[in-house]
């Protein structure tokens, strides 16, 4: 279908082949500025190429052992091999085994035992032992404890409680208590709720009006109130809208167009803007956009779980 | 990557660039080898600084730089200076980094960790952070920052007021100013010591915010600020009660019918009750906490109130509880009287912790009509039909309007003491201020307010009823916004629809144009149902459930609802007709599940199935979100379904209802075996489809 379309469809061949360039690049500047953060690079990537029906394209064995490389003796994953654990990568190493159904060959309690201990006396949680506290912790330590079915392990009250003292006048999150609303921020906080059964914590009209306010001429989103529009704000901005029910207050339409416009049709991969150099994050961001806006030939993707809806399906309904 | 240009990179810059990135990754690696093998000389040191200056996001550097710390503080043992000198290189390493990438996340835990072990000094801190936020005054972490800092060095809320007033004043469009400019006079208002009250800490805002959004209406940063103004200042009153069910002084007439086995089948207006669960229902004015049997006590019952709201929440604008009646039937022969108080002893709270009001008494009388032997065949039930010649408009009298639909006449008692003059005159002045704007130009956040504020002046005007003076300016108004503002076109149509319902509810005589007797099925019995009509609408939107809480029967077919949120306010709720709306899965159906009379339901001519994105999926009791495990018979689910997600939500749905008749068709769900599916697991189904089932 989308080939039919031509110029102006998403170039699915073209956005697989960029996604399948970037994982054997290792070299140039950006490759190795990147380098600390490769698995959430491999969660972006093999969630596109799934997304796009497109996962067999990868090894998965080779794929697999090295995350299991990046795991270390407590528990939690590294950005790369020898890298320090750090939960932000630990999600990203059990998002990319759901995707491929390999959840099993993790030591379930040991990756438990890492996540629940970043948990603080507030309900708050730490990225990892060096103390930083932000609500997208929060999120990250319930979607993955939730994964494995262990999200009993925590203490669900007192977390959701921290995150609702995140809560802003304009019924957004922050990163932590008095920080500023952001897209990005409230899409943490809100999949956390949604994920542990809170969203009644969220005031849905309001923060559904300055999210559909974030819609700006050009139809793209932006992040906050008199920013640029961005890609990645089309996964931030929409996915938080689907999860309160308020997504049809903005214009689909518009932001199909403006995610089809940040295309290299070219060489393959989405930019934050038009005309900008493409990135493998705003390459998955622009597809997971138009999967959540129903774009033809491209899998659903779960809201919360930043997940192919089948693969969080198995999790939830076949287990 | 932000912001990059798009191009092929020239043959010169491209070398350039390799042996920057040879450069980097020798660091790297260097640094790597050096964080294993724990080795923390200068030289390694100082090789990490550079790595850092170039890429400050490399997180694990940060942790080594901690490590390192460690180890010569440790090293410094009691020499103070030693270990000032130690911290200090680390705050010169991160304002180089941050110089470098002033988003870095880890840069800016560095400092504060630094700073929180104590040795350093704080007084340049808040002059550096004065220069990097003239350089990018929105910078979250700076702003971040600020906050930590305030804290550290216990700044008064005052002076942080003014910086915020400062910064406003250079340039108003700055978001997160207002911002934090909110969060710092909701610490003024919770701190009690101050002797502040709303109005102190409120007033001189509004002139502030005016100033900015009249400067430039277009520019969202006073937006949503105002908003929350209007409604800091419509908060400040106490929660009251504005409606129940059975309403105050109503008499209830139930009719027992014959029936077959023990136990006795009791109906209510024609439509069957049940005795053992009778609900009582409260509404207030905004969400409450704290109602219980010792805050809302029920004269000789013993009662569990609950919120009416999905999961665990403690607080809520509606509250039910179940009274067996079933157990005074030996001597329940006259009529029976219910009587509650609420908030006669303290613990009902709203949100911002204002306590209820005034103690309320509310009564009602249940009487019970003799055995009618006629009514034999009401067991058998017959089909609903929705079509119109089975409704017909005789005049309902104002005690069946009091008693079947909850309809109360507004109570003229404690209006006044609940609204302060201030609350009525800030929104008076508002209003004037945005008509002068509006008289400018037709700028759409001037319409958008006025229309919020118009609305505000009739909350507070008409604080039990859902009378309005405002309306048909708000719809103008609202109907305005859907042409000038497309984008959100449907944004604004959900408050259009908000406003026709309260239109609908503001008297008996209009609310009368949409009542209608139900002749179709039982005529035989002596009271026929009544229903509520409120199709073809074009609601996109429900609410103003206070007036309609005994209604039981309802027509909403033809609309263009997506969603029912709300519906679970009607609690007596028999018979539903939604057909012909926009609902896109069975998870928009949750308000059901709680509707423990209901019977018969109508979905037909819908879009459920037709999504592959799911909008309610999470406000849908569900393994996915912790509230509900499900529990089924694995043979009931085809193992090859083309959408399994759909069996599963409506197994969910449908096995807590207790449906006698089922209509789906026009549905994108059915494949062929759904209807099967759906008589396995609803075995009280009678009709399915118009079909009797046998």
């Amino acid at each position: 279908m989308e080939m039919e379309m031509g110029n102006s469809g998403l170039a699915v061949e073209k956005h697989v082949q960029y996604i399948l360039s970037v994982e054997k690049r290792k070299d140039d500047f950006v490759s190795v500025v990147m380098e600390h953060l490769r698995l959430n690079g491999a969660y972006w990537g093999l969630t596109t190429l799934d997304l796009l029906g497109k996962i067999h394209a990868v090894d998965v064995d080779e794929v697999v052992s090295w995350i299991m490389a990046c795991q270390h003796e407590s528990g939690g994953f590294g950005g790369n091999i020898g890298h320090d654990p750090h939960i932000l990568y630990t999600l990203s190493a059990v998002q990319v085994l759901a995707l491929f159904d390999k959840i099993h060959i993790l030591d379930i309690d040991k990756v438990t035992n890492y996540i629940t201990k970043l948990q603080n006396e507030d309900g708050s949680f730490s990225g990892d032992m060096w103390g930083e506290v932000d609500t997208r912790f929060s999120y990250i330590a319930i979607c993955c404890l939730s994964l494995l079915h262990r999200l009993d392990s925590i203490n669900v009250e007192k977390a959701v409680d921290y995150i609702v003292s995140c809560k802003n006048m304009d019924g957004g999150f922050g990163c932590t208590p008095g920080g500023e609303s952001h897209a990005g921020q409230i899409f943490c906080c809100v999949g956390a709720l949604a994920i542990t059964g809170s969203l009644d914590k969220v005031d849905k009209d309001l923060l559904g009006w300055w999210l559909c306010e974030r819609q700006v001429k050009s139809g793209g989103l932006n992040g906050r109130p008199e920013k640029l529009p961005d890609v990645c704000y089309s996964w931030w901005v929409l996915s938080s809208l689907i999860m309160i029910d308020r997504v049809h207050w903005i214009d689909k339409e518009k932001l199909i167009k403006f995610i089809l416009d940040c295309q290299d049709t070219e060489n393959g991969g989405i930019s934050d803007r038009p005309d900008d150099a493409v990135d493998v994050f705003h390459t998955y961001f622009g597809v997971a956009g138009l999967s959540l806006l129903e774009y033809p030939g491209v899998k659903p993707i779960d809201p919360a779980y930043a997940l192919p809806t089948d693969v969080v399906n198995r999790i939830f309904f076949n287990g | 990557m932000h912001g990059r240009p798009r191009k092929p990179e020239k043959p010169e810059n491209a070398a350039a660039s390799a042996a920057k990135a040879e450069k980097l990754r020798l660091l790297q690696s260097q640094f790597l080898s050096n964080h294993h093998n724990r080795i923390y000389t200068k030289e390694a040191l100082e090789a990490n600084a550079k790595l850092l200056e170039i890429n400050p996001e490399y997180y694990t550097a940060w942790n080594y730089r901690k490590l390192a710390v460690q180890h010569y503080v440790a090293e410094a043992g009691s020499d103070p200076q030693a270990i000032k000198s130690v911290y200090d290189e680390e705050l010169r390493v991160v304002e180089a980094a941050l110089r470098q990438n002033f988003k870095s996340y880890g840069a800016w835990h560095h400092r504060k960790w630094v700073l929180s072990m104590g040795h350093s000094s704080l007084d340049q801190e808040l002059r550096l952070l004065d220069k990097l936020q003239q350089l990018d005054s929105r910078n979250f972490h700076a702003w971040n920052y600020r906050r930590f800092l305030a804290e550290l060095l216990n700044r008064s809320v005052e002076d942080e007021l003014m910086h915020t007033e400062d910064m406003i004043g250079i340039n108003f469009s700055n978001y997160s100013a207002w911002h934090n400019r909110s969060m710092l006079l909701c610490k003024q208002l919770k701190e009690n010591d101050t002797g502040l009250t709303s109005k102190d800490v409120l007033s001189n805002e509004y002139e502030l915010v005016q100033n900015a959004i009249f400067t430039d209406p277009d520019d969202q940063s006073g937006w949503f600020y105002h908003l929350w103004l209007i409604d800091q200042t419509m908060k400040a009153k106490p929660p009251i009660l504005t409606s129940s069910w059975p309403s105050n002084g109503s008499e209830l007439i139930i009719s027992r019918k014959q029936c077959q086995g023990k136990c006795p089948l009791y109906e209510y207006r024609g439509l069957n009750i049940d005795l053992k669960e009778f609900p009582v229902v409260l509404y207030f004015n905004q969400a409450v906490s704290g109602v219980r049997s010792s805050t809302v006590t029920v004269k000789s019952f013993n009662v569990t109130w609950k919120p009416l709201s999905p999961s665990n929440s403690l607080a809520s604008e509606i509250w039910v509880a179940y009274l067996n009646l079933a157990g005074e039937e030996c001597h329940f022969e006259g009529p029976i009287t219910v009587e509650f108080c609420i908030g006669q002893s303290q613990g009902i709270l709203s949100s911002s912790g204002s306590p209820y009001g005034k103690p309320l008494r509310v009564a009602f009388t249940v009487t019970k009509e003799p055995i009618r032997v006629q009514d034999v065949e009401g067991h058998n039930p017959e089909m609903v039909s929705w079509e119109d010649p089975n409704f017909c408009a005789d005049e309902v009298d104002s005690g069946v309007l009091n008693s079947d639909v909850s309809f109360i006449k507004e109570r003229k008692e404690n209006k006044e003491s609940t609204i302060s003059e201030w609350q009525k005159d800030t929104i008076s002045k508002e209003i004037a201020g945005f008509r002068d704007l509006l008289s400018i130009k037709d700028y759409k956040i001037g319409k958008l307010t006025l229309a919020r504020l118009l609305m505000a002046d009739d909350a507070l005007s008409f604080p039990y009823g859902n009378r309005s003076v405002h309306s048909a300016e708000v719809l103008e108004l609202l109907k305005d916004l859907t042409k000038s503002d497309p984008t959100h076109s449907r944004y604004y149509e959900e408050h259009i629809s908000l406003v026709l319902l309260q239109q609908l509810t503001s008297s008996e005589e209009m609310l009368r144009r949409h009542l209608f007797y139900f002749k179709g099925a039982n005529t035989s019995s002596f009271h026929k149902p009544l229903c509520l009509r409120l199709n073809n609408l074009s609601l996109s939107r429900l609410g103003l459930f206070n007036k309609l809480l005994g209604v039981q029967m309802l027509d909403l077919s033809n609309n263009e609802l997506q969603s029912i949120e709300g519906l679970e306010a009607m609690q007596l709720l028999s018979c539903l007709n939604l057909s012909k709306n926009k609902l896109g899965s069975f998870t928009a159906l949750e308000p059901l599940r709680h509707l423990k009379s209901l019977k018969v339901l109508n979905i037909s001519d819908n879009e459920i199935g037709s999504h592959s994105i799911d909008t309610r999926r999470y406000l849908f009791s569900s393994p996915l979100s912790h509230n509900e495990a499900v529990v089924w018979d694995p043979d009931v689910v085809p193992s090859d379904a083309a959408s399994p997600t759909n069996y599963w939500e409506a197994f969910m749905l449908f096995k807590s209802l207790k449906l006698t008749q089922l209509d789906t068709i026009g549905n994108a769900v059915d494949d062929g075996r759904f209807r099967s599916f759906l008589v396995k697991i609803m075995p009280s189904l009678l009709f399915l489809d118009g079909q009797k089932l046998v």
